[in-house]
């Protein structure tokens, strides 16, 4: 009876919003505890893929994550989609920040037009949402993590639960919405009983096992907390993961009307994705630009693959870096066209790609050469270099290759099961050595880099295993990727990030093994008298030094 | 319900349904631009929509509306606004010359300045178009000296939080899906937006501040248009 009132279109529309609303919301939030400055381009064209007309980059497995949570159910009355920040110190322990909540009330505001009033307010909450989600304390936590701490999320969806909050939790509401069939809020709960760690404390403490973190930005995976109930199941994952590309690309052209105010033109078209071809040459740049930034390399140590990096446009604002060295041919299609000296930044193009884009990136570039262009060896690389020289070729399986190359990074799966010889992740003493997991949920624990790469690299890994005690409580998240910023890839073969990968974990200085450690303390205790009494000498410099400080 | 005002008649006294909100800051003189510019970049992200395009049958699509955060370096905060480097520019000029005037009043350090959001009303001839506001947030600003750089860290801390108090004041308002005007026909949208940005779409708005001085009147009003003029006859 409630429902009578509205059309069936119109109640498509409104599912259809809601999804994509709790989609969205998803993103936002979690693309707010990544720790790094989000930054996406205004276009003055409709693309007809941006939801609410706002630039919401949709990365994958977030996306992928949210709908295991809904399981194709909607947010409704005591059905509320929830998303859960928690902080994970190097020592394991962990702490629930926020919960943002997504809910549903019944209370109904049958005037209101769907495809046009429910829309741009749903707009407008995300950005109230995307304001309030840099306001609240996890913000500021999240932006300092890497060092002794990472930020996770998990969703689930069902009742909501607060009490890993701690006393004294506060709330925030960004907003709501009404609609015919319910009011939506957007709400979080945070704690603020945060005795025991300070951001203070994080600020000065330098970072643990002498890792160089300047650009190192963790995935926030969620976590396995036996608390509460997620519905992930281990060895889901299979090749053609997220396969629901097109669903998730869902075109949302929308068209308002100002003439009759009755008369409101909705149209959500899936023109664009009707055939195939069409479908994966345009969605190929979002899942790209999405994953891009986590996107695994494919190098090798030694042998110094090509375009292994290359840095986006600056414009972007947003350092994503695409893998393309896979053949000499494919990182162009990546790219657009570029210039001479290196790797072309990304042209300034919104996320999702508009038809002239998908001309561009089929078409190889000139000019730029790489050397040493010589196609690792996996399987997947075969299949692109025989599927096309100097054309597109068959975008199909240049997809699924970019997919299985993604599932690398974040499945949980042996190496032998990903057809990707030379994966190679940095960090990866992190890694869970087993890869099977206990925990039914590891979204995002790579397999081990495979240490018969090059001697070195197995030595070090053995030294640095044994040394750092936080290498092996990482369950829960992986230090994806590391991406230099600034780094592009010159004629060299060798750019920066494979560099800093290659010599990241350099032996122990002597001087700084135990023995020779303690005898220089030695030495260092007997010369103490001598030194205080120079410095008792100097005593007034010293002074007048410090009164010019002040 | 979603209630819908018109805007006053012409004669009315136009703040008769303008809602006004005020908010209150306290910092430090080198604080001051940034803390400005965070409340006007938050509001101007839910003022602001992407560009139109009109097609037949009185239909139009809306373009992309892209945001980026920005990092204070003088307030432990951050903000997000609108990507729109033109928009950014505007406000920036605005906040520069309002800093500017605090600084060489000579007053304590009290100002305050103002985002209006307002509605053209076209009027025939021989008078002139006029400007009906109906959304108006003023900003007051206190300036303080800080003695030692002790009190400079713990105002950098207090003022990060106080702005996230701000931030979240301002989405309540928003949230509150009060009168907001009409979306127009594609011969009256130049009447309701700032048509002029090449790749965002701000509702009509306009920058004014005053200066207070240490008796608390206002020593110099100055009205600023940062958008095309409307024609004055």
């Amino acid at each position: 009876a409630m429902d009578s009132d509205l059309s069936s279109q119109d109640r498509k529309d409104l599912d259809k919003f809601i999804k994509f609303f709790a989609l969205k919301t998803v993103q936002v939030i979690v693309q707010a505890r990544l720790g790094e400055k989000i930054c996406t381009r205004s276009s003055s064209s409709p693309t007809g893929s941006d939801w609410f007309n706002l630039a919401i980059k949709d990365i994958p497995e977030v996306t992928h994550e949210a709908k295991k949570a809904l399981a194709g159910q909607l947010p409704a009355v005591g059905h509320s989609m929830c998303v859960e920040i928690s902080l994970k110190t190097s020592e394991g322990d962990s702490m629930e920040l926020e919960i943002w909540c997504l809910e549903m009330n019944e209370k109904c505001d049958k005037e209101i037009k769907v495809s046009y009033t429910v829309y741009n307010r749903l707009s407008l909450l995300l950005k109230s949402l995307l304001a309030i989600t840099r306001v609240t304390p996890a913000y500021r936590l999240s932006r300092k993590q890497g060092h002794e701490y990472v930020i996770l999320y998990r969703i689930y969806f069902g009742e909501v639960q607060l009490s890993g909050l701690g006393e004294g939790f506060q709330t925030v509401r960004v907003g709501t919405v009404g609609t015919p069939v319910g009011t939506i809020t957007l709400s979080c709960a945070y704690r603020i009983n945060l005795a025991f760690m300070s951001t203070r404390q994080f600020e000065r403490t330098p970072p643990i096992l002498g890792i160089i973190i300047d650009h190192f930005v963790d995935r926030p995976y969620p976590s396995s907390s036996p608390m509460h109930p997620c519905n992930y199941r281990a060895g889901e994952d299979n090749g053609a993961v997220y396969p629901s590309v097109e669903d998730s690309q869902e075109a949302c052209t929308t068209s308002f009307s100002t003439s009759p105010p009755s008369q409101c033109v909705f149209t959500v078209t899936k023109a664009h994705f009707q055939t195939p071809s069409p479908v994966v040459t345009d969605t190929l740049k979002v899942p790209v630009m999405g994953l891009a930034f986590s996107h695994q390399l494919s190098s090798s140590r030694l042998s110094c693959q090509p375009a292994t990096l290359a840095v986006g446009s600056a414009d972007m604002g947003y350092p994503v870096l695409f893998a393309g060295g896979l053949n000499a041919a494919h990182p162009h299609q990546l790219m657009g066209p570029g210039k001479d000296g290196g790797v072309p930044p990304m042209t300034s193009q919104p996320a999702h790609g508009t038809q002239a884009d998908q001309e561009r990136m089929c078409t190889p570039l000139d000019g730029v050469h790489y050397s040493a262009a010589t196609p690792s060896s996996s399987e997947d690389t075969e299949t692109i270099s025989n599927s096309s020289e100097g054309k597109c070729g068959s975008p199909h399986d240049f997809l699924e290759a970019i997919f299985i190359r993604k599932v690398g990074a974040f499945v949980n799966k042996p190496i032998n099961q990903v057809t990707m010889a030379n994966l190679d992740i940095p960090f990866a003493m992190f890694a869970p050595k087993n890869v099977e997991l206990e925990d039914p949920n590891p979204m995002v624990n790579p397999p081990d880099s495979p240490e018969t790469e090059s001697p070195l690299q197995g030595s070090l890994h053995s030294e640095c295993s044994s040394d750092s005690s936080a290498g092996n409580t990482h369950d829960d998240f992986v230090m994806i990727d590391f991406k230099p910023a600034f780094s592009k890839d010159d004629i060299l073969p060798m750019d920066l990030g494979t560099f800093y990968r290659e010599f990241q974990n350099p032996p122990q200085l002597s001087s700084l093994s135990i023995d020779i450690g303690a005898q220089s303390m030695a030495e260092d205790l007997d010369s103490l008298p001598e030194k205080l009494a120079v410095h008792e000498k100097n005593v007034r410099e010293f002074d007048a030094f410090v009164e010019t400080l002040q | 319900p979603h209630r819908t005002r018109r805007p006053a008649p012409p004669g009315a006294a136009s703040a008769m349904n303008c809602r006004a909100e005020v908010l209150e800051v306290s910092v430090e003189g080198r604080q001051v631009e940034e803390a400005i510019l965070a409340v006007l970049h938050t509001v101007l992200l839910h003022r602001s929509t992407g560009k139109f395009h009109y097609k037949k049958e009185g239909t139009y699509s809306i373009g992309t509306v892209g945001t980026q955060d920005v990092d204070c370096d003088f307030i432990d905060f951050a903000y997000v606004r609108v990507s729109s480097e033109e928009l950014d520019r505007a406000l920036r000029k605005a906040v520069g010359e309002f800093k500017d005037a605090l600084r060489n009043s000579g007053s304590d350090g009290m100002g305050q300045i103002s985002l209006e959001f307002y509605q053209k009303k076209k009027s025939r001839w021989p008078f002139s178009d006029e400007c009906i506001p109906w959304e108006l947030w003023t900003i007051k600003v206190n300036v303080v000296n800080l003695a030692n750089e002790q009190e400079r860290q713990i105002c950098r801390e207090k003022v990060g939080e106080k702005l996230c108090e701000k931030i979240i004041n301002i989405v309540e308002v928003m949230n509150r899906h009060e009168y907001l005007p009409k979306m127009p026909t594609q011969s009256e949208v130049d009447n309701v937006f700032d048509t002029s940005l090449k790749d965002v779409q701000p509702y009509l708005y306009k920058i004014s501040y005053q200066i207070t001085d240490s008796l608390g009147t206002s020593v110099t009003t100055t009205m600023r248009r940062l958008i095309k003029d409307t024609l004055a006859l």
